[in-house]
């Protein structure tokens, strides 16, 4: 498989702060590939590296095969962007919006008519052809976005927070469009700190937390190597949950994890821990039993668990 | 180079859908001023160095239109796209430089100096206020104020963070460029070190020539205004793509 990013220990500073204290990663040719983490972790300055609206400064970072400390352009010819906020343009209807973009890369006029009216079509948004920008739902501008993203068959799709801020139809629409894109061979990068997001468009994941890649892999894998199977949420406030139950739960062979206010208890034997919890004292209707997933991997290894 | 005009052209397909709007308020502006001063004073002034004063300060609208075409696009204009609009960080994702997206800028700048100037031009010759044929010239001329009033604006947006620090920009430099640039009476009228200083008022040099080549004025005293202007924009043009690369990449 063809490796089309490698990043290796980037840093970035914004005055004093360090918003990347040594980032790596790669990522392969036709994969989906995720940054996740909390606002403020890193992911949007990662991703500002790759399109070329951030310098590299210390680190090496490589797209097709090309090492660069500001993105050149004829790298950014085969890029797709989308960034997190809509930077559409208001004073232009929607197809003239992709036209105009499309003419930036030197696409001429008809080939950029026909390649606007397809991308808005691919995007379902054909009937919206005329409209202003601002007469569009935040779904709509979101799909604009990557309409306008893709005027350009890009090589390497780099989405920043592609759903944040829409409702649960926006949100699966933009999905079935990503997934298309994937099955259509597209390679892209995307941050999100929805882990269902994650899970259903990520073949590859790293997690990111204060500017450090903590962890990177597949969803399965980061699920099997950084928590027991199944967990039981304990949605009762600390105080009200008996405290010996980590102790208890040390001895069955689980973990306590305490997450905000409540308690979640991680083991491989879901079902018998959950025979057994009656026992130590916790009513069963205020405890959830589920399998464990990327959620939890995040809640434990970003230590956002371990807060009051 | 053409990554700068492609981005022009980027603006440019705002502007055909937008000039008409654009050019009611561009024009409408020194016509006020021509017919306020024109008719109020002009009855008072009668004739200058031979020239009625209509004939003397329509020229001076066409430079003044041509300054503030330059200077509200690249400053409040500028200011929408870098910062509400985030146009400019769009573009810069595409296949272009920090710098051609810059220089798209002051093109734009310059560019609508020359057409809303040349618009202002055609206004005062229909209203037979534009004695000379070298007054074709003009539109031709006015790339260079253009410029200069385009770097300066893109130079002092770089600079702010807030809109409403612009109304310094125009205050303290636009209105005393205009005040003091000889639009409404010869500049010889003033204390000689405000004369001097005038030498680093672009308007002002912009003015002598917009009015040297309306009324047919002998070439010679004009190269010297373009000189000073073509002396302006080598030696700042390099301030602008510095400190807007400054607000446009981190």
């Amino acid at each position: 498989m063809n490796t089309i990013v490698v990043a290796e220990n980037l840093t970035k500073h914004y005055g004093d702060f360090p918003a990347l204290k040594g980032v790596s990663f790669t990522i392969n040719e036709g994969e989906c590939f995720g940054l996740l983490g909390h606002n403020g972790a890193g992911k949007s300055t990662t991703l500002k590296m790759l399109y070329g609206l951030a310098h590299v400064e210390g680190g090496q970072l490589s797209i097709f095969g090309q090492s660069f400390k500001l993105t050149p352009p004829e790298i950014k010819r085969q890029l797709g962007v989308v960034p997190q906020e809509d930077n559409l343009d208001p004073d232009l209807p929607v197809l003239e919006n992709l036209k105009a973009y499309a003419r930036l890369f030197g696409i001429d006029r008809r080939q950029a008519q026909a390649q606007s009216l397809m991308m808005l079509r691919f995007m379902g948004l054909e009937s919206k052809e005329d409209s202003l920008v601002d007469a569009l739902s935040g779904g709509q501008k979101r799909r604009l976005v990557i309409a306008r993203a893709l005027l350009n068959s890009p090589r390497l799709l780099i989405l920043d927070e592609p759903t944040t801020g829409l409702d649960p139809q926006g949100r699966h629409l933009v999905w079935q469009k990503l997934r298309g894109l994937k099955s259509e061979g597209v390679t892209m990068v995307l941050t999100t700190h929805y882990m269902e997001e994650a899970a259903q468009l990520c073949d590859r994941l790293a997690i990111m937390h204060e500017g450090l890649v903590l962890t990177e892999g597949t969803p399965a894998e980061l699920v099997a190597a950084h928590v027991l199977a199944y967990v039981i949420e304990i949605r009762l406030p600390l105080d009200a949950i008996p405290p010996d139950i980590s102790d208890r739960l040390r001895e069955f062979g689980g973990e306590a994890l305490p997450v905000m206010e409540g308690l979640f208890l991680y083991t491989n034997e879901g079902n018998r821990l959950w025979q057994q919890i009656g026992g130590w004292g916790l009513p069963q209707h205020a405890c959830f039993l589920r399998p464990a997933n990327l959620e939890d991997v995040f809640l434990r290894l970003t230590g956002r668990g371990t807060e009051p | 180079m053409t990554g700068a005009f492609r981005v022009l052209n980027r603006h440019w397909q705002v502007f055909a859908r937008t000039w008409l709007h654009n050019l009611m308020f561009n024009v409408a502006e020194p016509l006020l001023y021509l017919s306020a001063m024109g008719f109020g004073l002009g009855v008072m002034v009668g004739r200058i160095d031979g020239v009625t004063y209509l004939e003397f300060i329509a020229p001076g609208m066409v430079a003044l239109s041509a300054m503030y075409s330059a200077t509200f696009e690249c400053t409040y204009g500028t200011f929408l796209r870098l910062h509400y609009q985030k146009t400019l960080q769009a573009i810069l994702a595409g296949p272009v430089t920090a710098n051609d997206v810059i220089l798209g800028e002051l093109l734009y700048g310059m560019l609508k100096s020359v057409l809303f100037g040349a618009v202002i031009l055609i206004v005062v010759s229909l209203l037979g206020q534009i004695p000379a044929v070298t007054a074709i010239f003009i539109p031709l001329f006015l790339f260079l104020p253009g410029a200069v009033f385009a770097i300066l604006a893109v130079s002092y947006t770089a600079l702010i963070k807030n809109i409403d620090q612009l109304n310094y920009y125009i205050t303290l430099a636009i209105m005393p460029f205009f005040l003091f640039g000889g639009l409404y009476f010869p500049v010889s009228n003033l204390p000689d070190w405000v004369q001097v200083i005038n030498w680093f008022n672009p308007l002002y040099h912009s003015i002598e020539v917009c009015r040297g080549l309306a009324l047919g004025q002998p070439p010679a005293r004009l190269w010297w205004h373009v000189a000073v202007l073509l002396v302006m924009i080598l030696t700042t043009a390099a301030i602008p793509l510095r400190l807007m690369k400054k607000r446009l990449l981190l």
